[in-house]
């Protein structure tokens, strides 16, 4: 089988969030960053299960600069066995989707997976739109995969429950919770990922649909009103008189 | 602006979502959208309650997300839809994406009120942060944070017209259906006001208390990772990070001690109310109320409060 993953960049998830050039661009100064956490303990790891049990091939896929190379080194030494980046600035999902999608579209891959979203952006549109350059069927949220023989069979996230879906040629999916359980790269894993191959593709900024003009982070919260534990009463008025919530 | 807006049907009625996303159209368009739904619909599924008054209305219920993408695309061409609005639920969050690169579309995810200034705000960074988007293509594809705009009714009926497309076949096949909440109770990133807890209830056999409270609330429960990791209660009730997202109006925290990676998945809750032993908590940083204390005294006093209400 052969599978690709679409891994992103993504802040740590304590990061302090700020901004620079006028609200322009995020304060990346002393941010630490990580595999985003669908990319890497739902989709990545899945897809290395399925090599190890049925054989394969793993490889990764990233948009984005030499700022992401770390974080495609742990994906590889979590087991990925290839990883590709393309090389760009990726401004928005449509630019990202429609990169990975040019790249997947001569190479058939049985699976294509995403995360179900990525911490910073929160679009959850990425792997809708390649499945929609390559005109495959995908399948989101999904929160477990097994493999019969040609057939695919998943479960994902519905309204209020899980529904059983099953397809029988190459997809697209977004992983959630579910899907497996996140691995801590070992010793011998870390040491072979520096010398597996990441492959760097040549590629243009343009593509991108939208951009942000500018961010603001919430107004601070008021301090929080404490009540006396012996007067949950009082708690019940605020709730009524004061935020008009019950 | 010529604006149409997917609105899904269940049960022969326009969804919770639909709704909200019909109602966002009518706002941006300036009462001029037209819906397009998919399935058996009684009457007018309650869309001309919003203010719209056309509907195109394709007869069979579609399952494949490609489906509805290319049904969307053929009535946003028919009407000469420039904005096509959806619900970024999860069933939006699927055909949305999919009709802004049919459309050749800028697509806004998950946005959480009108444009300003022509940019649509929407959440970034887990809540934690805003964004203004710019779209900068002809054709603009936006779907709506649910439980972020809201239902404007303003009475009305909307007219029905058959609508048919070439959709082409399913090439998936959905199977059994299993709820997660198996009581029917409303799911949880629907839900209105949640009552959560975490380890300081010490034991799955303590939660009697949180849900008598949820109980004369209305609310729905939920509870912190650790706890659904350890089997105290079922995984889908489990909020934050890598759980779900919530943005019910009254969120009621007990014995959660407010960590990052909880609070991303319920910041942007209207009211929040924490209950903790621990003055120096972190979630009382985030909180609107606090109540400095031990759950296992102060919930059951808080629920006779609310039962002695009316
Ligand atoms: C990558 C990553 C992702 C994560 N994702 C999530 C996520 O999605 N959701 C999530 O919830 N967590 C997540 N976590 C875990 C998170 O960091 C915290 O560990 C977790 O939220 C703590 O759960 P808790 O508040 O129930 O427990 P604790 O941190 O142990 O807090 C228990 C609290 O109860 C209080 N308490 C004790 N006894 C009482 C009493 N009798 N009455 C009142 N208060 C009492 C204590 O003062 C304490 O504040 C994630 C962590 C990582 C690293
Ligand atoms: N720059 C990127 N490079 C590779 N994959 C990405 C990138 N951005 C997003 N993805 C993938 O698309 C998923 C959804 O991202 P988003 O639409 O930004 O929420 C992520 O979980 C990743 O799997």
């Amino acid at each position: 089988m052969k599978l690709l993953v679409c891994i992103s960049k993504a802040p740590d998830t304590t990061s302090r969030i700020a901004f620079t050039d006028g609200d322009t661009s995020f304060d990346e100064s002393g941010v630490q960053f990580i595999v985003n956490p669908y990319d890497e303990s739902y989709a990545l790891v899945r897809a290395i299960e399925l090599i190890e049990a049925g054989g394969g091939s793993v490889t990764t896929i990233t948009v984005g600069d030499a700022s992401c190379d770390p974080i495609i080194r742990k994906a590889l030494a979590i087991g990925a066995n290839h990883a590709v980046r393309i090389d760009a600035q990726p401004v928005d999902a449509t630019q990202v989707a429609q990169l990975i999608a040019d790249y997947a579209s001569d190479k058939s891959y049985d699976i294509i997976l995403c995360g179900k979203e990525t911490i910073d952006h929160n679009s959850a549109a990425v792997g809708a739109m390649i499945a929609e350059c390559l005109d495959m069927p995908f399948i989101p949220f999904a929160t477990r995969l097994n493999v019969d023989g040609g057939a695919y069979n998943l479960t994902c996230e519905t309204a209020g429950g899980v529904n059983k879906v099953t397809v029988n040629s190459s997809f697209v999916l977004s992983a959630a919770k579910g899907m497996s359980e996140q691995r801590i790269p070992n010793m011998r894993g870390i040491m072979s990922a520096r010398t597996k191959p990441l492959q760097v593709v040549e590629s243009s900024d343009d593509g991108a649909k939208t951009n942000v003009v500018k961010f603001s982070l919430p107004p601070s919260k008021g301090a929080c009103k404490i009540v006396d534990a012996d007067n949950p009463s009082e708690l019940v008025r605020l709730l009524r008189e004061e935020a008009k919530i019950i | 602006m010529s604006v149409l807006v997917y609105v899904q049907i269940k049960d022969g009625k326009a969804t919770k979502a639909g709704l909200e996303a019909a109602s966002y159209a009518n706002a941006i368009s300036g009462g001029s959208a037209t819906a397009v739904v998919a399935g058996s619909i009684e009457a007018d599924g309650g869309i001309g309650n919003v203010g719209i008054s056309n509907v195109l209305a394709y007869s069979e219920a579609l399952v494949d997300n490609s489906q509805i993408a290319k049904l969307v695309e053929v009535a946003a061409s028919k009407v000469g839809a420039n904005t096509v609005v959806f619900s970024a639920n999860l069933e939006g969050c699927a055909v949305a994406p999919r009709v802004a690169i049919r459309m050749n579309a800028g697509y806004v995810a998950g946005v959480t009120g009108e444009p300003e200034g022509g940019n649509y705000p929407r959440n970034v960074f887990s809540g934690k942060a805003k964004a203004y988007v710019s779209v900068t293509a002809d054709k603009t594809v936006v779907s709506i944070t649910p439980n972020s705009f809201g239902i404007k009714e303003v009475g009305g009926f909307a007219a029905l017209e058959a609508f048919s497309a070439e959709v082409g076949e399913a090439k998936l096949t959905v199977g059994e259906f299993t709820p997660t909440s198996a009581d029917g109770s409303v799911p949880l990133p629907e839900a209105e006001r949640v009552v959560s807890a975490g380890r300081g209830l010490k034991g799955p056999e303590n939660w009697g208390i949180v849900e008598d409270l949820a109980t004369v609330l209305n609310a729905s429960t939920a509870c912190s990772r650790p706890v659904g990791d350890m089997g105290w209660r079922p995984h889908h009730e489990h909020v934050g990070q890598t759980g779900i997202t919530i943005r019910p109006d009254l969120y009621i925290a007990c014995g959660i001690s407010g960590a990052i990676q909880h609070l991303a998945g319920v910041n942007q809750s209207k009211v929040i109310v924490v209950i903790n032993t621990d003055p120096e908590a972190p979630f009382f940083k985030a909180a609107d109320y606090g109540i400095v204390g031990d759950v296992f005294e102060v919930l059951p006093k808080l629920t006779e409060a609310i039962k002695n209400l009316s």
